[in-house]
């Protein structure tokens, strides 16, 4: 985000719930957004051991419809959407034919044939729209940014499937695998209940109308579900090794680089095919790494990698103390010379440098439903 | 509301001092670690280190952020709270009681530079 303009900040349908609770707002995204109600800690917490919940609304939502939707939504998804079952959820980017990503998102394939939800950054609502309609031109289907209509709220952690299923009675959902879904109704509106999320636990993601968003809120605060904010959300993706658009992802860091080729299918012809295929090649500079200090001190974004004789060979992009590990470690982008595991590796913050060595990036042992 | 102590000296950077004969012990007000919500990691000086006024000797980290340490007076450390390097912690516990920094003044006429505390609560908006 390079402006921000108060006046022009949009409010989720829950932001008057936020202030009643008290929680400190900023604006992330475009939108005003909750960082946290009680303390970061105190929520990432309670998402790693019991459950919380994020007032996610501020994520988009784009529907793509029609006989040609799913030859589109392939062309411009890395992922492989083909022989993929209605129900499911899959993860992917769409790339610009340099490579470099748009966006990160999750493709639901809809129960009806040929109909598809595209769930984006909020941040990037506007600019995906825009790429998803212009290529679109060409096939027989329809693009609708539904965004301001849909509410969502993320409840995760491992008691997320009894808050779900016994407090607000989505009993189907009991069933559901992780990245399944099923559609339902609440207040005479859709509810999609997706056991998806971005912490690293097990957990749902409910999508519906904004009065049924904010009834939903307050049931589940109600029967004292912790409130978490966008400052836990990113303690609790980065310990999952889960890559924030803007920081691991970017248009000048490609799935490639970020370690996420595993998303990209290249049996199939996408956006960005040839670039990607050529960086996995060898064609890349340099690659992200999990990096983990010996200290407390922190490796923040922006904090450069060095090498023992104090060459530097990359730059922080996101880190923390991690507060379920009690380590200080980071996600770097680090020439690929030096992005095996186990290469020392120091970084400095302020005027010290502290030795470390790379890890692997997905620091937390995640809790999924299987 | 923050507590704030009568007595001391306070920066626009929200250090406080307390004047101990020529020694300044330096800490960060009740609002500042307010502000920083959980602190997880204090990076201090050395011992012997000079310090100049108006510069930053080290840092608060909390979980999001990091946060300069910028020194209210010149002079040399002649000591740092070693309890803060296990349990930064105890800042948050209790602002005042927790100083991070002794400093050997070099100046103390710098101190004149320093809000009371009136003129700080003022600066706060409290």
């Amino acid at each position: 985000m390079s402006e921000i303009n108060n006046a022009e900040l949009q409010k989720t349908c829950l932001y008057d719930r936020h202030v009643a609770l008290q929680a400190k707002m900023s604006p992330f995204a475009g939108f005003m957004m909750p960082i946290q109600y009680d303390s970061i800690t105190v929520e990432h917490n309670a998402v790693r051991q019991k459950v919380g919940m994020f007032d996610v609304s501020h994520m988009g939502e784009i529907f793509v419809e029609g006989p040609g939707a799913e030859a589109f939504v392939n062309w411009i998804f890395t992922n492989e959407i083909r022989g993929f079952e209605p129900g499911k959820v899959l993860y992917g980017m769409m790339c610009y034919p340099d490579g470099g990503v748009v966006d990160d998102l999750l493709v639901y394939r809809e129960f009806a044939p040929e109909h598809f939800l595209l769930v984006v950054n909020a941040a990037n609502i506007d600019k995906d729209f825009a790429w998803i309609e212009e290529h679109a031109k060409g096939f027989d289907c329809t693009v609708r940014n539904e965004s301001p209509v849909w509410g969502q709220i993320a409840v995760q952690g491992p008691e997320a499937e009894k808050i779900v299923v016994d407090l607000l009675g989505l009993k189907e959902a009991a069933g559901l695998g992780f990245y399944t879904f099923y559609d339902t109704e609440y207040m005479g509106k859709r509810l999609i209940v997706s056991r998806t999320g971005y912490t690293g636990e097990d957990g749902f993601e409910l999508y519906t109308s904004i009065e049924g968003t904010v009834d939903l809120w307050d049931r589940l605060i109600a029967a004292g579900v912790q409130p978490c904010g966008l400052g836990c959300r990113d303690t609790l993706r980065f310990e999952a090794g889960l890559p924030l658009y803007g920081d691991e992802l970017s248009p000048e860091i490609s799935p490639v680089m970020a370690g996420l080729g595993m998303f990209c299918k290249y049996e199939k012809d996408f956006i960005g095919k040839e670039a990607l295929l050529a960086q996995k090649g060898g064609e890349i500079v340099r690659k992200l790494v999990g990096i983990e200090i010996e200290d407390k001190a922190i490796p923040r974004a922006g904090y450069p990698v060095e090498l023992e004789d104090g060459t530097e060979v990359g730059i922080v992009t996101t880190g923390y103390h991690s507060i379920s590990l009690d380590k200080s470690i980071c996600f770097a982008l680090v020439d690929k010379a030096y992005a095996a595991l186990d290469t020392p590796l120091s970084i400095r913050i302020r005027k010290k440098v502290f030795p470390g060595k790379v890890v692997k990036k997905r620091f937390y042992q995640t809790n999924y439903k299987k | 509301m923050s507590k704030i102590i009568e007595g001391l000296k306070y920066s626009e950077s929200h250090e406080w001092v307390k004047v101990e004969g020529g020694v300044a012990v330096v800490g960060v007000s009740d609002f500042a670690q307010k502000e920083m919500g959980d602190i997880t990691y204090v990076d201090m000086p050395d011992v012997d280190d000079e310090i100049a006024a108006g510069e930053e000797f080290g840092a608060l980290e909390s979980v999001k952020a990091a946060s300069d340490l910028i020194a209210p007076v010149s002079g040399k450390v002649v000591a740092v709270n070693e309890a803060l390097e296990d349990t930064p912690e105890l800042v948050n516990e209790d602002a005042f009681e927790n100083w991070i920094i002794k400093v050997e003044m070099s100046d103390p006429s710098e101190l004149d530079d320093l809000m009371d505390a009136a003129a700080y609560k003022a600066h706060i908006g409290e």
